[in-house]
C-alpha cells in the first residue's frame, strides 16, 4: 500500500507541477491585443497590483455582487490556505515556527471551510439561477472538497492516525527513501482524494486560481493614450499595407 | 411592432425568476449574400461550417488572451446571474452572462479540454450542432457587450469578449447580423454608418450654420475638411441629423466658437462609431479606424476630439493609439504609429473626448453660462455603459464618471443622481447598445431598459426629474424610441452638450 500511495503522490505531483505551469505557459504566451481593463482602473503598475491584491485576498468584485456568495466562498477560501498552511508540517523538519503557530487555527479552519462548502452546494442547490448554470462536475467538486474536509476532519477528532508515522512518510517521499505509511481506511481515503484534486487542477475549473492573474480584464494598466500597446500578430498587419 | 408593450416594473428590484426559452428564436435578419462579401465573409452559410467554426474558434483562442483565460476560469458562482439588464428584462436564464458564456464555453470543453472530449455530460460539454449555431445566432445578439458582468466577476471575465468572439466566429462561416454587417460596409464605402455623402454632410452643415444664426444672432461656424484646423472632430453621424444628437452637434460647435478654437469636421471620415468593435473582427475594427488616422493626417490636425458617443470613446480612448496611433508613446521605431504621434500637439490628450475638451475649457475661465436657461430642466445623468466601463477621462480612473457631471453642473441648477447601484460602474446599458439598435431586435430592446427605466421613473417621482443627459448616440436613439413605450416624452432624452447649448454665452468671452 505505501508503495502504490508513493507512486500516485509522484504521479499527481507531476501532473499537477507539468499541467499547472503548462497552462500558465500557454496564457502567458497569448497575447492580449487591446487594452481592456474594466474601467475605472487603475493608471499604473502599482495601482494593479493592489486591484489584484484586493481580489485575491478580500474578493473585492464578488463582494460588490452578492454577499451570501462572497461570505461563504471567502470562508472557504481563507478556510482552505489556513488547512494548507498548517499541512506543511508533515513536509518540514524541524517544523517552521510560523507553521507551528498556525497548527491550532488551521485546525479549527477544517471546520469552518467544511462549512463554506456546505453553504456554497447549498447556494447551488437552492439558488434557481445558481442551480441552472451547475453542471455534474460543479457538484462532484464540491462533493471532493467535502469529503476531503470530512476525511481529514475525522482523523484529526475521532480515528486518529499515526501522524509522526505520515510524515515520516510524506519526508520519505520528499528525499526518494520510501518509508511506511500507516494503515488507516480514514487517510488512505484522505490522500486519494487530494491526489485526485492535484490531478484535476490543470484541466478543471479550478484553473480559476492562475486564470485571475491572467485576466486583461483585471491586471492591465489602463493607459491606452499615453503608451502605444500592440500584439506582434496585430504589428505585422502594419507592414503588409 | 405595435404588440410591443414595457413589461411591468418591479415593485422592488427583486430578482426575477426564470422563464426558460422566454427569449428563444431566430435572432435578428441574417445579413445578406452581397454585404457579406463586400466584407470578405462568406456570403451566405458555408457547407463545411462546422470545421470552419472551430478553426476559428481555434485561431481566436490562440490570438486573444481574453477569450482563453474566460474560457478556462468561470467557476459558476453566479456572481454574474442577476447583472444583466437583457436577463432582468426577459427573465430568459440564457441571458445571465455566465450561461451567455456557457453556449461558448461547452463546445470551447468539447474540441478543446480533455475533460470535455472524455466527459462530456460530466462538465457540461457539447458538440457544435446547427442548432448550438442557431443558439449563438439568437442569444450572442442578446448582449449589448455593456461589460456590466464583468464588473461583478470575481475574474473579470467579460461576457462582451466572448459574445464579440461568438459573432467573429458567426461571422466567418457566412452567419452575421445584417445590421451590423450592412452598417460596416456603409462606412467603408461612403465614411459614415448613415451613408451620408460629402455633398449632403456639407449642406447639412450649412443649413444648421443658418440655423444657429436664426436663433442666437451670431456665426457659429460648422467646418468641414478644413485643413490645417487645430481639432479634427470625429462624431456619431447621427450627431449630423437625427434628434435629440444634433442638438449636441450645435453644442460642440457653439463650445469651440466659444473659445476660439478653429475645428473641422471630416467628410472622408465622418463617422466616430466602429461597429468593428461590435462583430469582434480585430481587421474591420482596425480598418474602420483607419479612415481616423488617414483624415488627421490629411488635413494636418493637432488634435482629434471625439463627440457623445458611447463605445466610439471606447475604441478612441483604449483602442486607437493601438489600431491606427492616434495617441501617444509609441515606440521611437514604429514608423507607423510615429507618423502621426509627431503631428499631433502632445501638450493635450489624444484623443480627446468633447466633454474633457469643455470641461477643461470651463476650468480655465474660457466659457460662461446663463445657467438660467436651463432652468426648466431637473436633470439627472446616465452613464453610458461603454464610457463608464472600457474607457476614463481625465486622466485618472473615475474621470468619465466627474467630468460629464461637472459640466451639466456648470450649466444647469438642477441635478439630481439615480439610484446608484445603477450608476457609474454599475450603470445599466440602455438596451440598444452592441450592435442592437435595430427595428428586429425592437422586444428585446424593450425589455433590455426595463433596469434603467424603473430608476428613472424612481427620481421622476421623487425629485421631478425631466431630463436624462446621456452622451452617447445609441442612448439618445434608444432611449428615444422605448421611453413612449414606458409612458415617458421621448423629448425627456438629450446630450449633455445639448444643455451647454442652451446656457452658453456666445457675446463678448
Amino acid at each position: 500500500m505505501s508503495t502504490l500511495f508513493a507512486i500516485l503522490f509522484y504521479f499527481a505531483t507531476l501532473v499537477f507541477v507539468v499541467g499547472t505551469f503548462y497552462r500558465i505557459g500557454v496564457y502567458t504566451r497569448t497575447p492580449a491585443p487591446l487594452k481592456i481593463p474594466t474601467t475605472p482602473a487603475p493608471m499604473n503598475t502599482g495601482g494593479v497590483v493592489l486591484r489584484m491584491m484586493r481580489e485575491v485576498f478580500l474578493f473585492e468584485s464578488l463582494f460588490k455582487a452578492n454577499l451570501w456568495t462572497w461570505g461563504l466562498g471567502w470562508l472557504f477560501h481563507v478556510s482552505l490556505a489556513l488547512v494548507l498552511l498548517r499541512h506543511l508540517r508533515y513536509f518540514t523538519d524541524p517544523v517552521w515556527p510560523w507553521v507551528a503557530f498556525l497548527q491550532p487555527f488551521g485546525t479549527y479552519a477544517g471546520i469552518t471551510m467544511l462549512a463554506g462548502v456546505a453553504g456554497l452546494w447549498a447556494r447551488r442547490i437552492f439558488v434557481e439561477r445558481i442551480r441552472y448554470i451547475s453542471t455534474p462536475s460543479d457538484h462532484l467538486m464540491l462533493a471532493l472538497f467535502m469529503a476531503i474536509a470530512i476525511s481529514g476532519l475525522t482523523m484529526s477528532f475521532f480515528v486518529h492516525t499515526d501522524v509522526i508515522a505520515v510524515k515520516g512518510f510524506m519526508l520519505g517521499l520528499m528525499h526518494f527513501d520510501l518509508q511506511a505509511l500507516p494503515s488507516s481506511i480514514g487517510l488512505y481515503v484522505h490522500l486519494s482524494l487530494v491526489a485526485l484534486l492535484m490531478m484535476i487542477f490543470p484541466i478543471s475549473k479550478l484553473l480559476h486560481a492562475p486564470g485571475l492573474f491572467f485576466s486583461p480584464g483585471r491586471n492591465q494598466v489602463d493607459n491606452p493614450r499615453e503608451k502605444r500597446h500592440i500584439a506582434a500578430w496585430a504589428k505585422r498587419m502594419e507592414s503588409e499595407n | 411592432m405595435a404588440e410591443i408593450t414595457a413589461p411591468a416594473y418591479r415593485v422592488i428590484p427583486i430578482i426575477p425568476a426564470l422563464k426558460p426559452g422566454a427569449m428563444e428564436g431566430t435572432g435578428p435578419y441574417v445579413s445578406g449574400e452581397k454585404m457579406n462579401e463586400a466584407l470578405g465573409f462568406p456570403g451566405k452559410l458555408v457547407d463545411d461550417w462546422h470545421d470552419k467554426a472551430i478553426a476559428k474558434m481555434g485561431d481566436l483562442l490562440g490570438k486573444y488572451r481574453s477569450l482563453k483565460v474566460y474560457m478556462d476560469s468561470c467557476v459558476h458562482c453566479g456572481a454574474c446571474s442577476d447583472k444583466c439588464h437583457y436577463f432582468i428584462g426577459t427573465q430568459d436564464p440564457k441571458n445571465m452572462p455566465v450561461a451567455r458564456q456557457d453556449l461558448m464555453r461547452s463546445v470551447y470543453r468539447r474540441y478543446f479540454t480533455l475533460p470535455g472530449k472524455l466527459f462530456p455530460k460530466l462538465v457540461g460539454a457539447r458538440d457544435l450542432t446547427r442548432e448550438v449555431l442557431d443558439e449563438w445566432h439568437n442569444y450572442y445578439h442578446q448582449c449589448s457587450e455593456c461589460r456590466r458582468c464583468s464588473v461583478f466577476c470575481p475574474y473579470g471575465i467579460d461576457t462582451a469578449e466572448v459574445t464579440m468572439a461568438a459573432r467573429d466566429i458567426l461571422d466567418s462561416v457566412g452567419y452575421g447580423q445584417k445590421y451590423d454587417i450592412e452598417i460596416i460596409g456603409k462606412v467603408h464605402k461612403i465614411g459614415n454608418n448613415l451613408g451620408l455623402p460629402a455633398p449632403a454632410l456639407i449642406d447639412t452643415m450649412e443649413g444648421l450654420e443658418e440655423d444657429v444664426k436664426e436663433a442666437t444672432g451670431i456665426d457659429v461656424r460648422f467646418p468641414i475638411d478644413v485643413k490645417g484646423a487645430e481639432v479634427l472632430l470625429i462624431t456619431p453621424s447621427a450627431d449630423f441629423f437625427a434628434e435629440p444628437h444634433i442638438d449636441s452637434l450645435i453644442g460642440y460647435a457653439k463650445v469651440f466658437h466659444a473659445t476660439g478654437t478653429s475645428w473641422t469636421l471630416s467628410s472622408m471620415s465622418s463617422e466616430a462609431a466602429n461597429f468593428g468593435m461590435f462583430i469582434g473582427n480585430y481587421e474591420q475594427l482596425r480598418k474602420v479606424a483607419l479612415r481616423i488616422r488617414q483624415a488627421a493626417l490629411e488635413l494636418g490636425v493637432k488634435r482629434i476630439v471625439v463627440g457623445e458617443c458611447g463605445h466610439a470613446w471606447r475604441v478612441a480612448y483604449s483602442f486607437w493609439n493601438t489600431l491606427s496611433g492616434v495617441g501617444e508613446g509609441a515606440d521611437p521605431d514604429d514608423k507607423f504609429a510615429q507618423m502621426l504621434q509627431k503631428q499631433l500637439d502632445h501638450r493635450y490628450r489624444q484623443p480627446t473626448h468633447i466633454c474633457e475638451f469643455t470641461w477643461d475649457m470651463i476650468e480655465r475661465g474660457a466659457l460662461s453660462f446663463d445657467k438660467e436657461a436651463n432652468d426648466k430642466h431637473i436633470i439627472t445623468f446616465h452613464d453610458s455603459c461603454n464610457v463608464a466601463r472600457g474607457s476614463s477621462m481625465g486622466g485618472y480612473p473615475g474621470g468619465q464618471f466627474d467630468i460629464p457631471r461637472n459640466i451639466i453642473k456648470s450649466v444647469a441648477n438642477h441635478f439630481h443622481e439615480m439610484d446608484p447601484s445603477t450608476t457609474h460602474e454599475k450603470t445599466f446599458c440602455c438596451g440598444g447598445g452592441g450592435g442592437l439598435l435595430t427595428d428586429d431586435l425592437m422586444d428585446l430592446r424593450v425589455k433590455g431598459a426595463l433596469p434603467r427605466m424603473e430608476v428613472l421613473k424612481q427620481v421622476s417621482d421623487e425629485h421631478g426629474v425631466n431630463f436624462m443627459a446621456v452622451i452617447c448616440a445609441i442612448c439618445k436613439t434608444q432611449f428615444s424610441k422605448v421611453m413612449p413605450i414606458y409612458g415617458f416624452d421621448r423629448r425627456m432624452v438629450g446630450g449633455v452638450h445639448q444643455l451647454v447649448s442652451n446656457a452658453i454665452r456666445l457675446g463678448e468671452k
